[in-house]
Parts: C-alpha cells; structure tokens; sequence
C-alpha cells in the first residue's frame, strides 16, 4: 500500500500524519500565515525524511484547513458584492430581528458579511412552490454585471425560493458570466439549496467571499506538491468529515469550513470502530477551546446547519450562520489558557478568554499574569512543573499561585490551592453542561457512552468531566495532539446533498420522492467518483421531517429512499419519540429537507480487542493531586505511558506522563494500556 | 471548609441554570405556537419550597421575568400544602394566577426528593388558540378572549383529568396543538426534577436549602452592591403611544436608593375597553427587565436579585388592569415599559440610557381565504391559512453606539423567514428590507424600522389583525437628538389603514407596513462626518 499523508493547517500550528509501510510518522511545525503552503512543504519534507520515504512514494495528500474559516473571522476576502432579489436587500444584515444577549443594552450585531453598498438588486420572484410569479429582471442583472466587472473579485447570487428554482440564479450567471467571464460567480441554489433565506444568502455570500483566496492557495499548493516530486492527487477534507477532489473544492471553498475539527471527529469515529464502541462521546480539549462531538455506530453526529466566527463569549447567535451538511460539535470557551477571574456575584468565572500560548498561562513566565486553567491544574499537582512539553519547558508553580491568589483567592478569602479546586472544578462543569444540553437535544442518554479523550488538556480533565456526566469508561488514543491529521487518513470520500423540498404525508407521491431522492444521488455521486473514481459507492438517505405547524424538523434515517406512507409515518413517529418521548396524533407530517449521502468503502479497522489490567505498574515517584471526584488530596503514582505494555497499567490514583500530555487516573479507576497503545480508563464506585 | 464548599454551591448554581434552560429548551423544539419556536414566548424555573424562584431561563420574552414566581405562590396557597403529593402536575391560564393573559398556559409541577417535597418546577408556554375571539386586541372583556382554567390539578398523583382535557378540547380551534402543548409543559418540568435528582445525588444533597441561601445571599448582596454605585434620587418621565382608539399615556416615577428601586406609574390613564391592557404581574416583569439592563445586567434573575426591584400602579390604571378587562395583546403596552422607565433613568444617568425605540413588535396575523369562485394559480390549491408574524422596527441610539435596524428590544423575537411563512400559505411577501431614512437622526443615528409588503396569491384574498404601535408617537430622541420615523400603515394604492384592529385587504391590493425608527442621540449637527458619509453611501439616511 503505498503511503498516505494528512495535513492540518490550525491557527497555531501545521500538523503532518504520514501513514506508510504500516506505521504512522508526525510532525508539527509552525503555520506560516503569509503562506501557508510553505509549513506544508516544511512539515512534509520532515515527515518524509524520518519515514524514509520520497514525495514521489505518496499516494495521497489529504488536506484540511482553518484558512478559509479565519478569512470568514478575520474579514479577510475577495471585493464581494451580492446579487438578490428586489425587495429582499437587507436580509443578510436583518438577520433574525433579534439580539442574542439579552441584557445589554450596548450590544453590537455582528456586521454583514457584504455591506448594504455592495447588495444589489434584480426584479424576479419565485413562489415557495417554484412557480415563477415575476420573470427575472434580466436588464437589471445586465446592469449589475456592467458594474460588477470591474467593481468587484467575486459575486455571490441569492434569490428568494432559489432552492426551490433555480432558473433565475442561473440565467442571472449567465448574463454576467457573458459580460464578466473574470468574475467568480457563486449561486445560492448550488452552494446551500436549502429553505430558510437568511442561512442560504449568507452561505453563498461566504462562498464567494473566501472563493477566489482559496482557489489561489489551493491551486499554488497543488503546484507546489508537483514541484516537488508527488504525482499523487491533492484532496481535501470537508466540514462534513469525507474527502472532496481540489475541483470540487475551489468551487465550493466553504465546504472547507470546520475541516480541521472534522478530522478529530473521524479520529475519535475510526478509533470507536477498532474498539468496538458503538455510543461515543469525543472530547477535544485544546489551548482555546473545547470540542464535543456525538458518534454513534462509527458515525459521528451531523447538521445541516452551523454557526461560525461567534464574536462574543461563543454565544449562540453571535456569529454567521453556515448552511451546508456538517458534523455538529459544541464548542465551548474553554482551554488550557481560558482565564479565570470573579465576577460582580463573587463567582468563579472561566473563559471565553484565552491566554493563548503567548504570552500564556501565569506559569509559563512568558508575561501572562492572569491565572488560567493549566495554572490550576498546575496548582492541583495534575501537571509535573519540570515534565512539561516533554521537559522542554519548566513551570512556575510560585507564579501560578501569585495569580491565582490575586485574581481568585483573595476576591474570595480562599487561598491558592482552593481557588485552584474552584476554577478546575467550574470550567470541568462548564463542559460537562455545555454536553449535557447537547444530549438532551438529540435525545441521549450519556451513562452509556464512552468519552474519547484527545488533545492536549483532554486527559487532564476528561475523568471530572465523565464523572459529571455519568460516563463510567473513557479511551485517552496515542498521537492526541494530532488527531485531525490523522482522522483525514481515515476519512472515506464522501459528499452529502441537501435540498429543501415540501412534502405533505397527507398528500404523498412515493415515486415523487424516490425521484428527488434519486437526482440528489446522482449530484452526490458526481462529487464522490471524482475523486474516487471505479470505488463502490454507498449511499445513505435522510430525510428532515416534522408535525405541521412545528418550526423544527429532526432528522429521520430511511433504509431506502423508495418508502411507503406508512413506513415514512413509522420512521418519523419512532424518531421523534426517541427525542421528546412521545408522538402526537391527529397531526399532518411533512418533509422540509432530503439529504443523499454518497461515500467510498472505508477499509475495514483492525479490531483491538479489550485487555484487561493483568500488571499494575505502581511507578517509582509520587505526587499530591487533588482528584476533586474524591473531594481530597492523594498521593498519585506517577507512570510513564511509554513503559506501558499491552495489559499494563495503573490502579488510581495516577498519573500516567507522556510527552505531549498527562492523564489523570483517580481514586478506585484503573487504566489499561490496549494494543494500540490507547489507555483504557474504567472509573469505579467511588466515582 | 467553607471555601470549597461555596466552591460546590457556586457550580451548583450554574447548573440550576443549565437545568431551566434544557427545560427551556425542551419546550422550544416541541411546541407548535409560532410565539414559542420563534419569540421565545416562554418561561422555565425552578422554585424552593415555599414558592421563591431560584433559577430562571433566560427566554425571548421579558415579559416572563420572575412573573412565574407569583404564580407558583398561588398554586401552593390554592392547591393546599396538603395536597401536594407526588406525581402531581398543576395547570392554569388564569391572567392575573398566570402570566398576564389566557394564551399563556402555566404548568407547575411538585419535585420530591425521597418523598419529600424539595421544590417546584414551573414553566409557561405561549399557545396557538384558547378559543374565543382568537388572539387580537378586539375583545371588550376578558370574556371574550377564550377558555380560562383555573388553578386546577393537570394530573394527580400521575393520573391526568380526563375531563378536563374533554372540556378544552371543545372550546378551542386546534385542540391537538393545545393538548400536545400541555404535555410538553408537563415533560419539560419532569426532565427539569430528572436533572435535579442527578445534581442532589452528585452532591449528597437531601434539600436544597443550603445551596438557595446561597444563590439568595450572593444575588442579593451583588444586586444592592450595583445600586449603591449608582446615582440615588426621584426621576419621573412620561410616554404617550398610540393606544387603541385613544392616545395612552404611562407615567412612572422612579425612586432610586442603596437598598433598592421603586417605580410607582400614578399618572398612568385608566383601563381602555379593548385587549391592550396590562395585568399588574406583566407590568412588573417588564420594569424589572428595564431595571436589571441598566442597573444589574449581569446578575441571574431569582427572587432575591428581584426583591430590591418593586412597582406599583392605580388599581383600574391601564398598568394594573383588573377583572373582567381585556388582556389578550397586553404586549403592546408591555413592550413601552422599559422605555418608559428608561426616559426616567436618564434624568439619573444621562450618558448611560438609549433614546426611545419602535418599542413594541409590529405583530400581525394574517387570514388568507381563497375567493368564492376564483381559480389558484395552476398547480396551487385554494387554502385558508392563518399566519402569525413578528416585525421589528428600529431601536434607539445609544450615547455611544447607533441604533440597531429592525431589530426587537425590549422583546427578544426572532423574525420567522420568508421563505419558511410562505410554505404556510397563499401568501406572498413583496417586501422586506430597511425603511430608508426612518432612523432619528443624532450624533448616533437611531435604528431603522424596515417596509413589509405582503399580497394575497391569485385566487386569495385576506384579512389582517393589527396590532402596531407609534403611528401616531414617534420615537423621540434623547440629549438632542431628534424622533424616529412613525410608523405608516397602508395599502399599495395609498389607502391607509388603522394600526389596530382587524380589517380587510381586497384582491389585487398589497398591504404595506413602514415600521417605526428609533429615535437618535446627541444633536444631528455632532455626527461624525465619516459615519454620516457611510450612511450615505449605504442608503441608510436618504428617504428612497
């Protein structure tokens, strides 16, 4: 097999996993904003050069980045200008009429992705059934190119019920295509054909804001490679967490969106499927933030809809919102650099803001005075102040403490170590509550999953956080800090279709739905074969379902697209039960949405079957921790991972050190090193 | 260790509030009233033993601000403490037991831990239809405006009266969506007891007294830590709107001290003979909110941050309507408070208060019937349909920042989509973007209200219920600034049409809605040149 290398490109750093011969090499290397391509090569050459193997040996480059996510923050893209319908000029910055903070009277909306300058307008209107009730404007549209063709880089196109006909958006391409052929032009239909105008204008307005940036990045990436040697194709990851061809990619760059986070998700599903864990609960916990994602049977949980670039405290509403499939994770304010301080209310408040890596937690010496997360942990006796980074780094456990009296203790009359206690206990139920609401919104119960642990302030903290949650097991895997870079190499090609649809159950056409069913597959399987050309495809059928009158749909799963009345009702009754518990009667059903998923085989996992703890290590050295589910300081054994074989372990308390991490085993839990080198956690009673 | 064991109360208290908003939550996906899904017309929380609130969810509806709170007290007192038995849920839709009119439907329900009663779980939810006239201003008493259930028990020791939901049934349009409302306030109370039993078990806890005196002492002592900070004095104001018929005018003094804020509306004009008057427990929900933005927006509401907050009104004054009067839209009115009081805020703290907005939501319901006779367009069916729908027009500028276009304070609506009200019916908007130019203008220019243009399909005609607000009395603007657009209400042709009440637009007629601006802030001549050139540019100030 020949080898495979995944690159993730994060806002600090430019993680490489390279797969070959059977064994997997990492790197990170620092991201080099101007350009990035360059971390890439870099990061590359280095990977190669432990493994022994040449550019000319790779099979596939699997990418995913955050770039396209930090133009949509940073405001940084093409000269954009939206085309829509007359009447309709202001929908991206009406928003929803609302404001998300209730209680401040100072509030700032977040601003519109195109200003009201640069909205244009054309006469036409389509009716919600696809009825044309007004002919396009086409004069108007004529006019606009006129403009556009020297005023603007890209346009975005976004009619009113365009999901529902698109004629218009694409006569409206057409005409300025013909008199701007330069002009990057993006349809709303094409790009989000989903119902709800707000979410698919915006869509499309963030498709042609970053279009022409990552045509270009993507395009001198693909060079580059080549320069280089590889002759393998270039493909990237999806926010919906399967792999797209680089065509593909420049055409629709804001399903680039959350790539990176999409791999961690795959990491955590492909390493539920090697050990056979069929209800997962994957937590990522970085420097910044915190990621939460649901996985169940190898799947991890999707959206059709999510919200980026949150300008304040990660609110809801907040940010813009993104209509295209994804896999839907919580993300919370919360890292190992989240700041602590009291508030008005003499509480312990953690986050949103991040000390970051500079200038850092109090204990780094790095100037940071605030205390922060990793200073409680270290104040805890969790973090080894002379193992840090793998003993690159020394912490400074006086200046940790002089922070936390400061900002914590003295507010509150407590001192260092109990305001340590404080603070990792209020970000530990921060998360715990952000996924606990998560479950209840999809109908979970979290007592009988497993917490898959990565990134690097996970294992620090995911015992607290299971604890909270009633989760008795969790799995810390190896190579956590790159989880992304590896889940790409696990991720099939894949490509889900959405389109908003309206279908009453009271007057249901199965063939209907079968055909609309079928034209979405063939769209899907376009994407899909691509990059994946002779691969046997699979498909998957959802369909988004609700009472009439209702304003939400959920999400129904269909075994097959060609479905009677009665096997539609059962399937949507039995969903909507699992959700909120009972169905309802004498109501009218109807589907919103149909989505199509088409994907290549994923190669079977190598099964790692459980071990049990057959040697307990007691390790040599000792440490005082605080394991707040005890409610008292311990004496923990401290363990290295590496000394850890197959059915090794440690009973708690203890610490198990590795290079990139700690994990935290408390009182009455065991942990057990799997085959795969992934630490298995059971929590006992006294959890 | 008392440190650590404010440290375990701290985060206990965080997650009562990440109880009621899960309870909160639950009610939103489930319920089928437009005014629940998309303004958060709701109420979640969780109550001690003798009724006091602990923890509420924040909701879209200021108008729910502790209003519960009240009522939970009436359920104990009419229940009887000896009835209260496990597996018991209460209802009621009583305006004045309630929240403040019958569309709100209140469920409480008892939590008992080990057999003993710990607390209360109460939510409140905005339903499609209790029957009567239907929801609009037109009614002249209380009467008139649908079923009323009293405080009665829904189920009783997990039995539901069968009876009664035999008696709503007949007397409501949708008895399905009502009945399936009912259950939904029923379950999110039980997930709410649910999580609180799984807290008590993580914590060892048999009551929740401790953990209350808590979250009592601590909102207490940081709400009166806000109000010694602050300018002490007597500041009045008056705000006359539209009203229904005849101008209504509120009148608040405000008497600001350290120990708390009392707002007394003497002044206010009496009780009209349509639905917009307002319940005293809705009038004091809406002042609490205006207060606690300005005064303490940080601090979660339970009883003890609200104690310090108090209000009184004339019995008989239209701020403290009492049976038999008509209550159904008494939002309109409520939506005016906060700017009301603000007005007399800002004679205690000029640089702090916003100039006054659009106020109240521009809330119409819409009724499409197919024409006798007529043709739907090929490939259309002939329907009727009835459209509930929220609009906002523009907020006041604040000392520092412009108003926010068509955006909704005080409420915390959310606009339905376009698209997605079209799906309902043969109705077509033409229109829906900013009114150019409604903004005040100011050294901070007000919010813009926004123009709505909506027709019937071929084939169709309606009807419309309006319930629209300053048409008549602008926005006014603050140090300097100058009024917001009034709003205008018309049909495409030119005629106008009355901001209240129910009324008809005929085939081939479009009915225009021009939402009110908010008002500016600082004298116009002050406004930054570049703003102003923006503004410009953007078409934001030129009346188009």
């Amino acid at each position: 097999m020949s080898a495979r290398v995944g690159v993730d490109i994060g806002g600090t750093f430019t993680d490489v996993a390279l797969e070959a011969n059977g064994a997997l090499f990492v790197a990170k290397v620092l991201t080099t904003h101007d350009a990035p391509e360059r971390a890439i090569l870099d990061g590359l050459d280095k990977v190669l050069a432990t493994a022994g193997v040449g550019f000319g040996d790779l099979g596939l480059v699997i990418h995913g980045t955050t770039l396209a996510t930090n133009a949509l923050i940073e405001r940084r893209g093409a000269k954009t200008a939206l085309l829509t319908t007359e009447g309709f000029r202001d929908v991206i910055e009406m928003r929803t009429e609302s404001r998300f903070e209730q209680y401040d009277i100072n509030i700032e909306l977040p601003p519109p992705l195109v200003s009201r300058e640069h909205r244009h307008v054309a006469g036409g209107r389509i009716s919600a059934s696809g009825r044309e009730l007004l002919p396009l404007d086409e004069d108007a549209v004529a006019r606009f190119a006129e403009l556009a063709a020297t005023a603007y880089e890209s346009v975005a196109v976004g009619f009113i019920h365009a999901y529902a006909n698109p004629a218009h958006e694409r006569r409206a391409r057409d005409i300025i295509t013909e008199r701007a052929p330069h002009l990057a032009v993006s349809l709303s239909c094409e790009v989000s054909p989903q119902m709800r105008e707000f979410e698919r204008f915006n869509t499309v307005c963030a498709n042609a804001f970053v279009k022409p940036l990552m045509a270009s990045y993507l395009a001198r990436l693909d060079e580059q490679l080549k320069a280089a040697g590889t002759t393998c194709p270039l493909v990237l990851m999806h926010s919906g967490g399967g792999l797209i061809g680089v065509e593909q990619a420049i055409e629709f760059p804001v399903r680039l969106l959350e790539s990176g986070p999409a791999g961690g998700a795959i990491f955590a599903a492909d390493l539920a499927m090697r050990h056979g864990l069929d209800r997962v609960l994957s937590f990522d916990m970085g420097g910044t933030t915190a990621k939460i994602c649901l996985i169940e049977d190898g799947t991890p949980k999707t959206a059709r809809t999510f919200e980026v670039a949150r300008t304040t405290r990660f609110k809801k509403g907040s940010g813009m919102p993104i209509s295209i499939p994804v896999i839907e994770m919580v993300e919370i304010g919360a890292g190992g650099g989240s700041i602590a301080r009291v508030d008005t209310m003499r509480q312990i408040r953690v986050g949103p803001q991040s000390a970051g890596s500079e200038p850092g937690p109090a204990a780094y010496g790095r100037g940071g005075e605030s205390p922060t997360v990793t200073d409680a942990d270290l104040l805890l006796g969790l973090l080894d102040p002379e193992g840090f980074a793998g003993g690159t780094m020394t912490l400074d456990t006086a200046a940790a403490a002089a922070a936390m009296v400061r900002d914590v203790g003295e507010p509150l009359g407590m001192d260092a170590h109990t305001g340590a206690i404080g603070v990792k206990e209020v970000v530990d139920e921060t998360m715990a509550n952000a996924a606990r609401v998560h479950a209840v919104e999809n109908g979970k119960d979290l007592a009988a999953f497993t917490m898959i642990a990565f990134g690097g302030a996970a294992p620090l903290h995911a015992v607290r956080l299971a604890q909270k949650l009633g989760i008795g097991r969790l799995l810390v895997p190896v190579g956590a800090g790159v989880g992304s870079a590896i889940g790409f190499l696990r991720a099939p090609f894949a490509y889900e279709a959405v389109q908003g649809v309206h279908v009453r159950l009271s007057a249901y056409d199965q063939r209907a739905l079968a055909a609309a069913f079928a034209d979405l597959a063939v769209e899907a399987e376009k994407v899909v074969k691509a990059g994946a050309p002779g691969a046997t495809l699979s498909r998957t059928h959802k369909a988004y379902m609700r009472y009439r009158g209702q304003g939400w749909e959920i999400p129904v799963d269909l075994p097959d697209p060609d479905l009677s009345h009665e096997a539609l009702m059962e399937l949507f009754e039995a969903a909507y039960v699992t959700l909120f518990g009972r169905a309802l009667e004498g109501i009218d059903v109807e589907i919103m949405t149909l989505a199509v998923r088409v994907a290549s085989p994923v190669p079977a996992v190598e099964a790692v079957a459980p071990r049990r703890l057959e040697r307990a290590v007691t390790g040599e050295t000792r440490r005082e921790i605080y394991d707040a589910g005890a409610g008292r300081t311990l004496a923990a054994a401290v363990v290295a991972r590496d000394v850890l074989g197959p059915g090794e372990g440690v009973t708690g308390p203890a610490i198990v050190t590795e290079r990139e991490t700690t994990t935290i085993v408390p009182e009455g839990a065991e942990a057990v090193a799997e085959d795969d080198g992934s630490l298995t956690i059971t929590l006992g009673d006294a959890a | 260790m008392t440190a650590l064991a404010d440290v375990h109360n701290q985060v206990m208290w965080n997650r009562l509030i990440s109880v009621v908003e899960e309870q909160a939550l639950t009610l939103v996906r489930t319920a089928f009233s437009a005014s629940v899904r998309e303004a958060g017309d709701l109420s979640a929380g969780v109550f001690d033993r003798e009724g006091r609130m602990m923890a509420q969810a924040v909701t879209g509806t200021p108008g729910h601000v502790n209003s519960m709170a009240a009522a939970v007290g009436h359920f104990i007192r009419e229940i009887g403490e000896a009835n209260i038995e496990e597996g018991d849920v209460y209802i009621t839709n009583d305006p004045w037991l309630g929240t403040g009119h019958l569309h709100d439907i209140t469920f409480v329900t008892p939590s008992f831990r080990n057999a003993t009663l710990v607390g209360f779980f109460a939510s409140t939810a905005h339903v499609v239809d209790v029957g009567g006239r239907g929801y609009g201003p037109d009614a002249h008493e209380v009467y008139e405006e649908g079923i009323c259930i009293p405080i009665m028990p829904f189920a009783k020791r997990g039995e539901v009266d069968r009876g009664l939901i035999k008696i709503v049934r007949a007397n409501v349009r949708e008895p399905d969506q009502l009945i399936g409302d009912f259950y939904s306030l029923a379950a999110c109370n039980e997930t709410g007891h649910r999580r609180l039993m799984d807290m008590m078990d993580e914590y060892g806890l048999d009551g929740l007294e401790a953990l209350r005196d808590f979250i009592f002492e601590n909102s207490r002592a940081a709400t009166l830590d806000a109000l010694k900070a602050i300018p002490h004095g007597t500041a009045a104001n008056t705000m006359t709107v539209d009203g229904f018929g005849a101008p209504v005018t509120l009148a608040v003094t405000l008497s600001v001290g350290p120990d708390g804020v009392h707002a007394d509306y003497e002044g206010t004009s009496p009780v009209a003979d349509r639905g917009i008057n307002v319940p005293m427990i809705y009038t004091t929900a809406y002042t609490a909110y205006g207060l606690k933005c300005v005064l303490a927006p940080e601090i979660p509401n339970n009883f003890a941050s609200l104690e310090p907050f108090t209000v009184s009104a004339p019995e008989g004054s239209i701020l403290n309507a009492v049976h038999p009067a008509p209550v159904a839209v008494r939002h309109i009115l409520g939506h005016f408070i906060p700017d009301t009081v603000f007005g007399a805020l800002a004679r205690l703290m000029p640089d702090v208060i916003p100039a006054e907005g659009a106020g109240s939501l521009w809330n119409i319901i819409v009724s499409m019937r197919p024409i006798p006779g007529a043709q739907a367009a090929p490939g259309e069916t002939r329907q009727s349909t009835e459209v509930m729908m929220f609009n906002s027009g523009g907020s006041g500028a604040r000392p520092t920042k412009d108003g926010l276009s068509a955006t909704a304070f005080p409420s915390g609506v959310m606009a339905m989509p376009v698209e997605a009200i079209e799906h309902t019916g043969p109705l077509i908007f033409w229109r829906k973007e900013f009114r150019e130019g409604s903004g005040g203008r100011g050294r901070q220019r007000g919010g813009l209200g926004q123009v709505v243009e909506i027709g019937a399909d071929v084939g169709h005609h309606f009807h419309f219920n309006a319930m629209f607000d300053r048409v008549d009395h602008p926005a006014r603007g603050r140090e300097g600034g100058e009024a917001g657009a009034p709003g205008r209400v018309m049909l495409d042709d030119g005629t106008p049409m009355a901001a209240k009440g129910r009324q008809y637009v005929p085939p081939e007629r479009r009915l225009v809605l021009e939402l009110p601006g908010g008002g500016g802030f600082g004298p116009p001549e002050e406004r930054d040149a570049e703003l102003a050139e923006r503004d410009r540019v953007r078409g934001m100030t030129d009346e188009g």
